[in-house]
């Protein structure tokens, strides 16, 4: 269920990184402009061919998530009962929605804040460093540059699977697994979000501009927050949502960091009561599952409208400048 | 918040230590088998304190909920630590990790083994569990008990009966089977009237193998101290894999793991006509299978040989107190409060599975009606099972492993064309192999 709706998140994400960087170069932009416009000599009339492949890759996309919605308006009973794709007889999201944030002494509710917690703290103190990072290696000269180079293109490569044993072992040894830092410290490091930092500054802040403020006698903590971090905001808005959603869908980390259900994020809450069905005497509550499943990526939808008119402006910015 | 609960429980430890001289709590030395006692469970409870619960059994929460009622002083966090395996891994990691380990954690009877023989949880016998005896069903207690210790408190019990659905029965002409062999014969009269439906499911569950070849006689599994004997060779084991065989042979059980989603759906929509399983399936049926209702009843298990009421156990766990518990006394208390008397009497009437004597045979109990099952009275059939459960059955010190594998091993049969025996023998195998590597000595 989870993977389902961690794959429409990572659908719709997608555009995102190649937006601010590509089109501020300038390359690409022949081949969009023309498809804006309908009827004109160069793209006569849509094609048909690709109207379907794209309307069943739309489908595709967009049929969990109605599944989702669907299937938590009904309760445990509907769920087996009735067909997946259109609604039971019975109409009970309200009153799902208050058992899932019940149940359990309202353990739900604790998930969340906790998800948050780690979103707050992981995804944002990710993104700081990141513009912090991407800015000091796009925009100073030192030794040793190419060296960080080789070694954040090289991190980027690493899947984070693949680290989180070896992490475990760490922590283990500084005993700090079953913590909220173990799944704290590992989400602060995203290569990718350095690379796309320091590639966007690299574009985005003039040379020019940060010579004509030295020279009028602003200090480099001045230069930074009052010229170069405005211009950087669709790049930092475009990191803050990756680790954002990197960090929502997080999983694995959580998994083998954290075993006192306190310290859950959501993932791994929701598994859990998944679990629950698989034993004698265990609860099945499907019912609660697929509702929290909604929950859970309510607030990343919110967020995702609510952010995405920078990174649009930001798009629309970089592409007029040049 | 989390700073002060360890300090609480801090300030709780050192009293109940300042006042429980006996020393059985609070030194890592070996309780003795006279250390505790009732007395010091009494002044326990007085003093009050905070235990931390790991369970995942639903009815405990009105028990914990009574218990805090009845003992105000007693903090009790009910906490869910995972399901079955899951919460085994995580106690081993806390009892290996020397923190964090609950003060009573949810042990099913097959596992309890490994936490015995590591010396992993406390030997109750001596806190007042030896008294109870006579209150518990044979087949729960002497999964208990080792010798004359007792490391752990039976919390339900899981007689086996053949579950139906009656709707499905009725709309084939289809009698409900009384032998293993007329469950055959069933079995294919039923896939052949509709192909979609399935007389049962089974990709390979060690628990249902173990179970059934218990039922037919089977001991596969003997355990001395380090003396463990294995061997799936023995008239019992035969009787079950000769019969299962042809269910295989012929495709006539679903290819649906229990506990699985589509499982569930199986048994909503019919296509899974029959369960043999333990009776704390009710539960599970009202709460996962809500549709259902109605269509489904209860008989005794099919027999081996025509005429007998052979039975056997089929899941079923204990609450057992880990040695590293900060608050033994306390947590023996609670242990005791929800397996015996009013607590086991509160679980039952929530829907567990009693193993107390005295709540199986209550007339209350007996003649509860089943609306999901039609009305039917089934804990009579239940209690039935329960009585003639087959004796001198025994899992193994390390049967957690042991299930793990046995997709690797008796899973093939399920998949392809090997013959459930020879699974069983290599199963056999790689139990054996692992026993003597971990150090016991076992013979085929």
């Amino acid at each position: 269920m989870t993977t389902n709706l961690a794959g429409v998140d990572a659908n719709a994400a997608d555009p995102a990184p190649a937006g601010p960087t590509r089109t501020s170069r300038g390359s690409g932009r022949p081949a969009l402009r023309p498809r804006r416009r309908p009827h004109t000599p160069l793209n006569p009339r849509p094609s048909i061919p690709l109207t379907l492949v794209t309307g069943l890759v739309l489908l595709y996309t967009l049929l969990p998530l109605a599944w989702l919605v669907i299937n938590s308006t009904k309760d445990q009973k509907g769920l087996l009962g009735s067909s997946g794709l259109w609604f039971g007889e019975d109409f009970n999201l309200w009153d799902n929605i208050s058992r899932t944030l019940a149940y359990d002494d309202g353990v739900f509710v604790r998930w969340l804040l906790n998800t948050l917690m780690y979103v707050a703290a992981g995804a944002g103190g990710a993104t700081i460093l990141a513009v912090l990072g991407g800015y000091a290696l796009a925009k100073y000269q030192f030794p040793g540059r190419r060296a960080v180079f080789a070694v954040v293109i090289g991190a980027v490569a690493v899947p984070g699977t693949a680290l989180a044993v070896p992490t475990f072992l760490m922590f283990s040894s500084m005993g700090l697994t079953n913590t909220p830092w173990a799944v704290i410290i590992p989400s602060l490091i995203s290569p990718f979000g350095l690379y796309l930092m320091w590639v966007f500054a690299a574009e985005a802040v003039p040379a020019e501009l940060l010579e004509a403020a030295r020279v009028d006698g602003s200090g480099e903590l001045r230069t930074f927050f009052r010229i170069a971090l405005p211009l950087l905001m669709p790049g930092t808005v475009t990191v803050l949502l990756f680790s954002m959603v990197a960090t929502w869908n997080n999983y694995f980390l959580p998994l083998i960091m954290i075993k006192d259900p306190d310290w859950y994020p959501l993932t791994l809450g929701l598994s859990a009561w998944n679990a629950q069905a698989q034993t004698a005497g265990g609860e099945a509550v499907f019912d609660l599952i697929i509702t929290g499943s909604l929950l859970t990526i309510v607030p990343i939808v919110v967020i995702f409208l609510l952010l995405q008119r920078y990174w649009q402006s930001g798009l629309a910015a970089g592409s007029v400048k040049e | 918040m989390r700073t002060l609960s360890t300090r609480r429980l801090l300030a709780a430890v050192a009293a109940v230590c300042a006042i429980t001289l006996a020393a059985t709590a609070c030194g890592s030395s070996d309780p003795a088998e006279d250390g505790g006692g009732a007395k010091d469970v009494e002044s326990a409870l007085a003093k009050g304190g905070k235990i931390t619960v790991w369970a995942w059994e639903p009815t405990l929460k009105k028990v914990v909920a009574d218990f805090e009622k009845k003992y105000p002083k007693v903090d009790v966090e009910l906490v869910n630590a995972g399901t079955g395996d899951k919460q085994y891994t995580a106690l081993q990691n806390a009892i290996a990790a020397g923190s964090g380990a609950p003060d009573v954690a949810q042990v099913e009877y097959y596992a309890l083994g490994q936490f015995a023989i590591g010396k992993s949880v406390e030997d109750l016998a001596g806190y007042g569990a030896a008294g109870h005896d006579k209150k518990f069903t044979t087949g729960p207690w002497n999964a208990v008990k080792y010798d004359k210790a007792v490391y752990a408190l039976p919390m339900d019990s899981g007689p086996m009966a053949l579950f139906y659905n009656k709707k499905v029965f009725d709309k084939h002409h289809i009698e409900v089977p009384t032998t293993w062999d007329e469950y055959v014969e069933a079995a294919r009269t039923l896939h052949k009237a509709d192909p979609k439906t399935f007389i049962t499911n089974d990709t390979g569950d060690a628990g249902a193998t173990t179970s059934l070849i218990w039922q037919a006689g089977g001991r596969p599994y003997k355990a001395e101290g380090t003396d463990v004997t294995v061997d799936f060779e023995d008239a019992g084991t035969k009787a079950y894999t000769s019969t299962w065989q042809k269910l295989l042979d012929e495709d006539l059980v679903a290819p649906i793991s229990s506990w699985s989603d589509e499982w569930y759906k199986g048994l909503a929509d019919g296509s899974i006509a029959t369960l043999s399983i333990g009776a704390w399936m009710p539960a599970n049926f009202t709460s996962g299978v809500a549709s259902a209702s109605g269509d489904w009843r209860v008989a005794p298990l099919p027999q081996w040989t025509k005429g007998r009421t052979d039975s056997a156990e089929n899941g079923g766990s204990s609450l057992a107190v880990p040695k590293a518990a900060k608050n033994k006394e306390l947590a023996y208390a609670f242990a005791e409060y929800a397996t015996t008397g009013a607590g086991a009497t509160a679980r039952v009437s929530e829907g567990a599975f009693p193993a107390t004597r005295a709540d199986l045979e209550s007339k209350t109990f007996l003649e509860t009606a089943f609306p999901y099952f039609g009305g039917q009275q089934a804990n009579k059939v239940f209690a039935d099972s329960a009585r003639n459960v087959g004796s001198d059955w025994s899992y193994l010190p390390y049967q957690v492993y042991a299930n793990s594998v046995f997709n690797d091993t008796v899973g093939k049969s399920y998949v392809s064309s090997t013959p459930l025996s020879q699974g069983l023998e290599a199963w056999e195998r790689s139990s054996i192999k692992y026993g003597t590597d971990q150090g016991f000595n076992v013979n085929k």
